[in-house]
């Protein structure tokens, strides 16, 4: 964007519209003759690939927004009813959760890059501040953008964090209460959080403009540090960085789709899949993972108000980067001891996010300490400390020669550094799993026909389930998120639409009011969902000794527990997702007659060797020869418990064979894919090189 | 740039073969991402649940009254006809009519007096009022259509008759709409 431009059309219509608004010679100079730098690696796909994540968040909310519902009252069914019943709306707002993480990956890593190659650096220092802008603003998309499901966390996350700004001394609980527009957080406080979180990404499109804008006036960095100085060490931004770019964000969307097809819930928190209860807080309030490190710090300091600056400031102290660090050279390539304590950071970095997911304990706290004032002491002690003694090696002559100087070194600091970056993912990742840190045995990991990527449900299991439920657990337990007509569903117990109105006319439903004022009960029909056994939560209390039976549609996505490491590693890669159905089993089958020795348990509780606590209200449900089958599966407890599991994991996730299904598909396609074009950027590539 | 030689003009070579291979294997793909967030739009599950037919008892609707019900968001009338609102619904020629249609055609045989009919007005929406008009019929009081006591356009701007919504007779005395 730095003078007129020299495209010249030649079509007739391309040449009128070009005289009125020169838009096509603004995409020819800044996106196709636009000169890059030749010796840039994979690390600079990655502003394509946050171009590509909010386009894609963009889509995909636009989308939900069409069927989301943002009342306190409505919000958590109007998710559910995304997943069971709009057209792909599993795979829609699969794509959006986790959108999110793959978003913020990104922007890390791009973040990173900068650290390391000095992209900060004059006369870049507009450009970085941009950037920093963009990621508060992602930072306060992300955040609000987690409250609208109106889950245990969502309530609970939204409560910490308005509450942090009651520090601000005179004004803070003014604040807060502007905030919530209410006492506590509430519907007022959804309504506005939906409002602003439709509105925030156009406001980060519109400072990612400024940044790309900024980014044009002082050409790419590159990591040799070198700027541009003749034509031979550019090259034209079509074909060149488009392929590479392609290529990166192909790779970048197989990742992607691990987690949408196969692991949808391994970055997320199973407390999440229960409705928001202002008068139960979560054992462990954890928020998503791309907050861990900031979270750690705020509660490293014992003090409210400077734990709260401490935070604000460890991202605010980024856009004082330029001035920190003011050695001449750009990259940490030349600069050995930057180098080093670039590494040093990374590490202090993921280790801050681990920190964040475990209870304020003990040595974490030390830690977490520590790591704080490593974390501060990167930016304000070694990077001016480095500017001032370090003797950096002597920098490539020119981009050309730093390119011809490639021998095998290429290669090599991108496979240290992506292992570094894998450990410290699956430690981030992983840290969300101990976020329950139990010193509880944890229930037998059970084998399950629909685990990993080809499972499926058990026709018959689903079918014997359905019984147990409907003879045992249905007296005390509701169903409420299945419909009758969920039963002849593809993916399902698999019985035919006849009989699920069979099934649905057994039922006597509540509807009305009629003509007189009066409510009547009627037989069911499909469209019918199951009836919950007490008409409110009141009732259900009082039946039960004071204890809430759940319902029971997620329970096996609502509960989890701690696999610890380096377990939590091989889940990633063996796409373990089974920790709700293994718990669900485990209490079924885990009531004691007598507790050990030693355990007291409170009269009118039970002894369960897997349940937290081991105090459970709910007296042992299953018995040998409760439930007879059709089919001739024995009678055991065994059996019930493992056929409900199964039942109820289907209950949580009617779709999950058509998830891995499509994965399946959409993993050949993006394998081919790849392929095809990792082959074409090395066509287009063979040229420059 | 790229250089071209005569003979990589005359035979494709096997780089553009890569080319237009990605380039086809981007466009399935683009088209197969974009199906979702097209479908996504139509009816969900719980929406066509909610459309299922509906059963309506008509012992309750004496001669020469009607009910409206609603079934997939639409007023539907259920007309219990006269005798005199039969005779005059079945002697008029029917090609004179705007929408040419037998009144036998519109109604189930064996239950000639029960007229089943959706209650939107075939020219721009309004819903027309029963026992309304000059036939006997319906009459909309949005722009003056005229419905006969069979639901067909006589007079006015619309151009086709009430539209017949599909349904049968579980018994004598009870219908299921659709």
């Amino acid at each position: 964007m730095s003078g007129p431009s020299d495209y010249q059309p030649t079509n007739p219509v391309m040449k009128w519209i070009e005289r009125r608004l020169p838009i096509f010679g603004l995409v020819h100079s800044s996106f196709v003759v636009y000169p890059t730098p030749r010796n840039l690696n994979y690390w600079w796909t990655f502003g394509a690939i946050l171009s590509m994540m909010l386009g894609l968040q963009v889509l995909t909310g636009v989308i939900l927004a069409m069927h989301y519902t943002p009342n306190a009252d409505l919000a958590f069914k109007s998710v559910e009813s995304i997943v069971r019943d709009v057209n792909y709306g599993w795979l829609l707002r699969n794509m959006h959760a986790t959108g999110a993480s793959m978003f913020f990956f990104a922007v890390y890593i791009h973040m990173f890059r900068g650290l390391y190659y000095g992209s900060y650096k004059e006369p870049r220092e507009v450009l970085w501040i941009l950037g920093v802008i963009i990621y508060l603003l992602m930072m306060a998309t992300g955040f609000m953008g987690y409250v609208l499901p109106w889950g245990q966390m969502s309530f609970w996350g939204a409560t910490v964090i308005t509450n942090l700004f009651s520090a601000i001394p005179y004004f803070g609980e003014s604040i807060v209460t502007l905030l919530w527009g209410g006492y506590s957080v509430g519907n007022p406080t959804l309504n506005r959080f939906f409002s602003l979180h439709y509105l925030l990404p156009f406001v980060i499109a519109g400072v990612v403009v400024l940044h790309v804008w900024a980014l044009h006036v002082a050409g790419q960095n590159n990591p040799a540090g070198v700027e541009p100085k003749t034509e031979k060490d550019t090259v034209p931004f079509t074909p060149h960085a488009t392929i590479k770019d392609l290529f990166g964000t192909c790779c970048f969307l197989l990742l992607y789709a691990w987690f949408i097809f196969y692991m949808p819930n391994y970055l997320g928190d199973s407390a999440n899949y229960i409705v928001a209860n202002p008068g139960v807080t979560p054992a462990h309030i954890v928020p998503e993972w791309y907050y861990l490190p900031f979270y750690a710090m705020l509660r490293s300091i014992p003090n409210k108000l400077a734990g709260v600056v401490v935070m604000f400031s460890s991202i605010l102290i980024l856009v004082f980067l330029p001035w920190l660090d003011t050695a001449k050279t750009r990259s940490s390539r030349y600069r050995p001891l930057a180098k080093q304590f670039f590494w040093i950071f990374v590490v202090v970095g993921v280790l801050l996010g681990y920190l964040g997911a475990q209870p304020p304990e003990g040595i974490y706290v030390i830690a977490g300490r520590i790591l704080t004032f490593c974390y501060f002491a990167y930016f304000l002690i070694v990077l001016p400390l480095l500017s001032r003694i370090e003797q950096p090696r002597p920098v490539p002559n020119s981009i050309a020669d730093d390119v011809l100087a490639k021998t095998g070194s290429k290669t090599a600091p991108m496979v240290s550094t992506v292992i570094a970056l894998v450990v410290a993912g699956a430690l981030f990742a992983g840290s969300t799993q101990n976020a329950r840190a139990e010193e509880e045995e944890a229930p037998p990991s059970q084998k399950w026909s629909f685990s990993g990527p080809f499972g499926s449900y058990d026709r018959g299991a689903l079918q014997r389930g359905l019984k147990v439920y409907k003879e045992v657990c249905s007296a005390c337990h509701g169903l409420s998120y299945i419909a009758f007509r969920n039963l002849a569903d593809p993916g399902g117990p698999g019985y035919s639409v006849a009989q699920a109105a069979a099934f649905a006319s057994e039922y006597k439903i509540k509807d009305g009011p009629n003509d007189q004022g009066e409510m009547f009960e009627r037989p069911g029909r499909p469209a019918d969902y199951f009836p919950s056994p007490f008409p409110n939560d009141q009732a259900a209390r009082a039946a039960n000794g004071g204890a809430l039976p759940p319902d029971l549609s997620l329970i096996t996505k609502a509960r989890s527990y701690e696999r610890g490491f380096p377990k939590f590693i091989f889940d990633f890669f063996t796409q373990f997702q089974e920790q709700g159905p293994n718990y669900v089993d485990a209490i079924l089958q885990g009531f004691e007659e007598k507790p050990p020795t030693g355990v007291t348990i409170p009269e009118g509780s039970y002894y369960n060797k897997y349940f937290p606590g081991h105090a459970i209200k709910m007296p042992k449900p299953l018995n040998d020869g409760q439930v007879t089958f059709d089919d001739g599966s024995p009678a055991t407890v065994a059996q019930y418990a493992r056929d409900v599991t199964t039942f109820l994991m289907w209950t949580a996730e009617p779709h999950m064979e058509a998830r891995k299904q499509l994965g399946l598909q959409v993993f050949i396609f993006l394998i081919l894919f790849t392929g095809l074009m990792y082959f074409t950027k090395k066509k287009v590539w063979a040229e420059a090189h | 740039m790229i250089v071209t030689t005569a003979s990589a003009a005359e035979h494709p070579t096997r780089r553009d073969f890569l080319f237009v291979a990605t380039g086809c294997a981007a466009a399935v793909g683009g088209v197969a991402t974009l199906w979702p967030f097209v479908s996504q739009m139509n009816p969900d599950a719980s929406t066509i649940a909610a459309g299922a037919p509906i059963e309506v008892d008509l012992k309750p609707i004496a001669e020469g009254q009607d009910i409206k019900v609603f079934w997939r968001g639409k007023p539907i009338y259920i007309m219990n006809r006269t005798k005199k609102q039969i005779e005059e619904a079945r002697s008029v020629t029917v090609s004179s009519l705007p929408d040419p249609e037998s009144d036998q055609a519109r109604v189930k045989e064996g239950h000639d007096q029960w007229l089943v009919v959706i209650g939107i007005c075939t020219h721009l929406g309004c819903i027309p009022i029963a026992y309304e008009g000059n036939y006997d019929g319906f009459f909309c009081p949005c722009h003056g259509s005229q419905y006969d006591s069979s639901g067909r356009i006589r007079q006015g701007p619309a151009p086709a008759n009430l539209p017949v919504p599909p349904y049968q007779f579980v018994s004598d005395s009870k219908i299921q709409i659709g």
